[in-house]
């Protein structure tokens, strides 16, 4: 069984089908057809509903895809979509804000983005300047495609609507509204995994240990934004869904010496004010990482698990000698991220194991990191390529500065994230100079022959792999070279 | 007096903003389901060329919740749907001419049961050799239909004494529409073997045209029902009919009411895109730069069929003047086959392709002379008494380009900026800025002539309020806005009272598809002329009933006077329905003075043109080849703008879907004919931080249409996509900055990332 609130309504599901989709549900199911589908690939927003879930202090507010979100993980969580946001006649002020600024003409895309603009009207910082307001802005309807206006009536009216001190209908019920998600997730957590047959929730690390034993073919739901195109894309059936939202063990953060240990259930949006500080590089990353929606489902541990070659994290967490903590019943053992990919999207995981967190070293003093990201298009995108270059420096007997380790991993090159050992081999003892990088730069020749695809060519992809470690020389030994496009006025 | 308040140049919001904001909007797969409706699905081919011998679909048959199964014996009526020519069998009988070519189609109880049963086809094909590429069709002369030639002077004379001459080549790529709302058509039996169609079509009438035929039953059976659709871009002029064909075939057959829409991937694989083409071109000029004669060889890759192609590849042709006088001129347009999907209408329907290649000419004679690119420009602009022919003899009447091009140049403040940019690349390695002006000129009316009529009906009811049917179709370009406001005004009352209607076959017939930016110009036109015998109709009998003059009849404030007697419209529309007056009227337009004439290639093809220019400011990083558009000033002429917001809306919009076509979007199929780029993770439109920071967009001001259009605005649609070709240019300008402006930089269309990288390695190269 599971209990959801379809905005105010307590829905009680006894029986559906583990891959049922949010999207498919809201549109067939429920006649909610304000919610569209646009590509049911999580791309373009078009069917992008807020869930709401308890937060320290009343709900957090988070978009979704829904054509991407399987009904299971709405477990304990309010549902809110588009028919939910006037109250009566009133229009929710980012509605009427849309209205005012022309910010919709064949209407379709629309409902997702008034989705994303209320989700932005909960979140936006009080007291922003405009400009910090209009960054988070393209954050958060960097995920809704719209393919009529050109995007600025509707930016316009997203910052309209978040300017004034903000109350709305969901702000009075809020307290009442998450007292009852709390009673309704916990009604029926008897120390027992809870669900339906086909869609399990364990509700600690040790039922999920035992769950994932009992039913080793089952898949594992993180944040499903991958996963759930095998349902939407390929028109599999996945008939067993093991749920990790509630295992609140995946979901902790913890410091343990000179590295941080993250729950692998942690979402990349979390990953991202977790590392604002420590690691801005990688909170940059996260930013062009999917899109708004993704971040708020997609979890670190997933990004990594999934086996794709072109996950942004893994050659971040590669190149800084991050670890796995892999569980299986109640053994544990923790490998290197490196050593866990083993060929395209296969990783050493046995039947039953999984990972529940990755041991992130912090950064230290001397290091030089940095996080490249190219695709074709600014947000949402793929990488063509994503490289990590992570170098350390000490002094030789002369007294000269040199290269003392490197670690370098790169995304999208080949079919697993893989270090450029031999570009590696290069720098490493090397003098961080001009004629260093270039021959670094061609070694990455014999580390890679990536392959042409839709996103780019070989040649490309080789060219600019050496390129951006050009760019991080650049960026490393004149500050006054301006090296990034988005950074330009 | 009172006044009433203007309708026309008011920004009103679109008529169904609410209801877009709010979620009610419904589209057609939004309609509530009728009970046991079934779900039509399409199995395609997995080869892009061969004989179809045969297909085993018993495993189709037999999979989970199939209720039906058709192949192309089994169409009751004709099973070609070309819409101009033949060629487009609705699905394959014997010859394959593409991948993912419609072969059979399936109906099964849900949306997802059909697709997944559709992938248990299989086809015994005796494979041929594909035709796949544009330059291979043009060495093979493998046309769709046959090649047109337009000239002026004598071009070879001209080029063998010009001063200057280069040649040289430029891909342009296609592009998919990506409308938000995929193709959707929902069919429902109806009486006599009728049916009833509800899709999302630009053209009803060519959907109630092809299910008849498909049908084998006259068009007075069946109706298409179109109330607005989720973006069109040309996507859902032809290309929309194919569904409604199959779920109408379905429906008589089962008698139940059938549903076929496509998921995102078979809309990219199995509808067209805009045509890529590949462009030669030849050029004379004098020491200053001024054009002396070009000879173009404009080929566009159609694809598998002629659909469309033979208009688009016309207007590539009409267009590759752009803005510019060509004293003597040569074109040659091929219509190339391929073996790929059928090549389709997209916003602009070959203009831009023509356009871009005039503009990529005038900075090669710019950086041949040393000038900037603008000047050059500026040179060679029509005038309207001397140098005014052009290549189709159409004579430049009236023409605002000049004028924008100036108030641009300083509003943008273009030349300051050209030098800041100079200055940032002297500074700057690694990333390089570039900066351009470029206009358009865009002619408005169907080339085919006589698609420029259209339809219209107008019911005023007994308590006032009006209802509005017309043969144009909303999706998303306000036409229905625009024309409430027109009826509205006639009748001086508030737009609220006009109710819009969904266009439907059987209440305004034989209509011309929404393309060609002619909808609000023939439609507003036709319901103005309903409305207007309505009205006159008031007129006379509210001057015999109050025995006063009809010019002393006057409707203003929602009100009508009658001599001294005031009535509001309602106590106007009652009475003159008690005076047994008919308050319903149709209204017809067809578009005065167009004619062109193939055989001599010449004639008045475009009542008008519509104007406009851009500037662009873009970066690029020479070190990765990505790219942004920092600032875009645009100025354009939509005559006296019927309303400001939708128009501006349509510049904006216009403007990043010509970036995308120019950048991120890029199509790309493997060797043997499939789509890669086949979903929107691979397939990139603009998004939201693709929008330049500074955008300004205004409309030209006190610029009435030269021609007697409605209350002398012009079609808008259109024309504005082609601004983005300024992005383009300025890309070329920062790339050749990379190379010290020393080599006139190759770069093709779009202007990826990886483009722009093989361009810089061009220039650095040398």
């Amino acid at each position: 069984m599971i209990r959801f609130l379809l905005n105010k309504r307590e829905i009680v599901l006894q029986d559906f089908a583990a891959d049922f989709t949010v999207l498919e549900y809201l549109r067939n199911q429920e006649g909610r057809c304000g919610t569209k589908e646009g590509c049911a690939s999580g791309d373009c927003g078009a069917c992008t509903v807020v869930v709401a879930s308890p937060a320290e202090e009343g709900l957090n507010y988070r978009s979704v895809n829904s054509c991407i979100t399987f009904l299971g993980a709405l477990h304990g969580k309010q549902l809110i979509t588009v028919e939910d946001l006037a109250a009566g006649n009133d229009l929710h002020p980012v509605q009427q804000a849309m209205i005012d600024h022309h910010g919709s003409q064949c209407g379709f895309c629309t409902p997702g983005f008034i989705m994303s603009m209320f989700a932005l009207y909960k979140d936006m910082p009080p007291g922003a300047d405009r400009n910090h307001r209009r960054r988070i802005t393209h954050e958060y309807l960097a995920g809704n495609l719209c393919r009529c206006t050109g995007y600025r009536p509707i930016v316009e009216a997203a910052l309209a609507s978040t300017e004034q001190p903000r109350s709305d209908h969901f702000s009075i019920d809020e307290n009442e509204v998450a007292t009852k998600l709390i009673e309704i997730s916990d009604h029926d957590s008897l120390d027992n995994v809870t669900g339906v047959e086909a869609f399990l929730i364990p509700q600690s690390l040790s039922e999920l240990a035992s769950t994932c034993l009992e039913k080793p073919t089952a898949r594992l739901l993180a944040g499903g934004s991958d996963l759930a195109l095998e349902v939407t894309q390929q028109l599999r059936s996945l008939d067993s869904i093991i749920l990790l939202d509630q295992v609140k063990e995946l979901r902790q953060v913890k410091r343990d010496g000179n590295r941080l240990e993250i729950g692998a259930a942690v979402s990349l949006l979390d990953c991202d004010k977790l590392l604002q500080v420590r690691y801005p590089q990688i909170s940059q990353l996260l930013h062009r990482f999917g899109s708004t929606q993704v971040r708020n489902q997609g979890t670190i541990g997933g990004n990594i698990a999934n086996a794709s070659p072109i996950g942004d994290l893994p050659p971040v967490l590669i190149a800084l000698d991050a670890r796995l903590k892999l569980q299986r019943g109640e053994q544990t053992r923790v490998v290197l991220v490196e050593e866990f990919f083993v060929d395209y999207r296969k990783t050493i995981l046995q039947p039953g194991e999984f990972i529940s967190a990755i041991l992130l070293p912090l950064p230290f003093e001397g290091q030089m990191f940095r996080v490249y990201k190219v695709s074709k298009r600014l947000d949402d995108d793929i990488s063509a390529v994503c490289m990590a270059i992570n170098l350390s420096f000490d002094r030789d007997s002369k007294d000269e500065i040199r290269i003392s380790s490197a670690r370098i991993a790169l995304g999208g090159m080949a079919a697993i994230p893989k270090r450029a050992s031999s570009c590696e081999a290069i720098l490493k003892s090397a003098e961080f100079d001009a004629s260093t990088i270039d021959q670094a730069a061609h070694a990455l020749e014999e580390d890679f022959s990536p392959i042409s695809d839709a996103r780019a060519s070989a040649g490309y992809r080789i060219q600019v792999a050496q390129n951006l470690l050009r760019r991080f020389h650049l960026e490393h030994s004149d500050n006054s070279i301006k090296t990034r496009v988005e950074h330009v006025a | 007096m009172l006044h009433s308040p203007s309708r026309i140049g008011t920004s009103m919001p679109h008529d169904s903003a609410r209801k877009h904001v709010t979620g009610e909007a419904v589209y057609v797969d939004d309609q509530p389901e009728y009970a046991g409706q079934l779900y039509a699905c399409v199995g395609g081919s997995r080869v892009a060329h061969g004989k179809l011998k045969s297909m085993n679909l018993e495993k189709v048959r037999q999979a989970q919740g199939v209720i039906d199964v058709i192949t192309a014996a089994d169409i009751p009526g004709q099973l070609d749907i070309g819409p101009v020519f033949p060629g487009d069998p609705l699905l394959v009988e014997s010859e394959i001419e593409y991948l993912g070519q419609p072969l059979f189609a399936v109906l099964a109880t849900s949306h997802e049961l059909a697709r997944r049963a559709v992938t248990l086809g299989v086809a015994e094909v005796e494979p041929l050799e594909p035709v796949l590429d544009l330059e291979q069709a043009i060495k093979q002369e493998f046309y769709v239909r046959p090649p047109h030639r337009m000239q002026r002077g004598d071009v070879d004379k001209a080029l063998a004494g010009a001063s200057r001459r280069f040649t040289g080549m430029l891909q342009v790529g296609g592009q998919e529409h990506f409308y938000l709302e995929g193709q959707a058509s929902i069919a429902i039996p109806g009486e006599d073997g009728g049916v009833n169609i509800l899709t999302s079509t630009q053209n009803p009438t060519e959907a109630q045209k092809l299910v008849a035929e498909v049908l084998g039953i006259p068009m007075n059976l069946v109706n298409a029902e179109t109330r607005r659709m989720g973006g069109g871009f040309g996507g859902k002029e032809t290309h929309g009919s194919p569904w409604s064909c199959i779920a109408a075939v379905f429906a008589r057959r089962t008698g139940k009411v059938v549903s076929c829409r496509l998921s995102r991937r078979d809309d990219m694989v199995m509808t067209g895109k805009r045509h890529n083409f590949l462009n030669r071109y030849d050029v004379g000029f004098s020491e200053q730069g001024e054009i002396t004669a070009i000879s173009y060889l404009l080929a566009g890759q159609c694809g598998y069929s002629p659909d469309l192609s033979d208009a688009i590849v016309d207007r590539a042709m009409f267009h590759c003047d752009n803005a510019y006088y060509i004293p003597d001129v040569l074109i040659d347009g091929l219509r190339c086959k391929t073996h790929t999907v059928s090549n389709t209408a997209f916003r602009g329907f070959g203009g831009p392709q023509g356009v871009i290649t005039m503009e990529a000419v005038i900075d090669q004679i710019a950086f041949n002379v040393t000038k900037d690119p603008l000047e050059i420009r500026k040179l060679n602009l029509y005038d309207t008494d001397k140098r005014n022919v052009t290549p189709y003899h159409q004579q430049i009447e009236s023409y605002t380009v000049p004028a924008i091009i100036e108030q641009l140049e300083n509003d943008s403040d273009y030349w300051r900026r050209r030098e800041a940019v100079r200055q940032f690349n002297q500074s700057s390695p690694v990333l390089k800025k570039g900066l351009a002006l470029t206009p358009v000129k865009f002619g408005i009316s169907f080339t085919v002539s006589h698609l420029n009529q259209a339809g219209a009906l107008v019911h005023v009811y007994t308590d006032g309020s009006i209802h509005l049917n017309h043969g144009g179709t909303e999706m998303g370009q306000g036409l229905m806005t625009k024309v409430a406001q027109i009826v509205a005004e006639e009748f001086q009352v508030n737009p609220s009272r006009v109710v819009v209607s969904a266009t439907r076959t059987d209440k305004v017939p034989n209509t011309a598809p929404t393309a060609a930016s002619s909808g609000t110009d023939i439609n507003g036109m036709a319901a103005l002329n309903a409305a207007r015998t309505i009205k006159q109709r008031m007129v006379e009998f509210l001057a015999q009933q109050y025995k006063v003059e009809q010019k002393e009849i006057v409707f203003q404030n929602d009100q009508v006077s009658a001599g001294e007697n005031m009535l509001t419209f309602e106590q106007a529309a009652k009475s003159a329905w008690l005076g047994r007056v008919s308050l319903s009227s149709t209204g017809f337009y067809k578009t005065p003075k167009i004619h062109y004439d193939r055989e001599t290639a010449s004639g008045r093809p475009f009542f008008y043109y519509a104007n406009g220019a851009a500037v662009s400011e873009v970066v690029i990083d020479t070190l990765t080849g990505e790219t942004r558009v920092l600032r875009a000033d645009i100025l354009h002429d939509v005559g006296n703008s019927i309303n400001p917001a939708i128009d501006i809306g349509q510049v904006e919009g216009g403007y990043i879907q010509g970036l995308g076509w120019l950048t991120s979007e890029e199509l790309k199929w493997d060797k043997e004919g499939r789509l890669l780029t086949d979903s929107p993770a691979t397939y990139k439109i603009p998004a939201v931080s693709d929008a330049p920071e500074i955008f300004s967009v205004r409309l030209m001001e006190n610029a009435p249409n030269s021609e007697p259009t409605i209350f002398r605005s012009k079609a808008v649609g259109e024309p504005p996509l082609m601004l983005a070709i300024s992005a383009w240019c300025a890309i070329r300008d920062a790339v050749a900055a990379a190379g010290d402006y020393n080599t006139f930089p190759e770069l093709h269309a779009p202007a990826t990332p990886e483009q722009i990288l093989q361009s810089v390695n061009g220039v650095r190269s040398r």
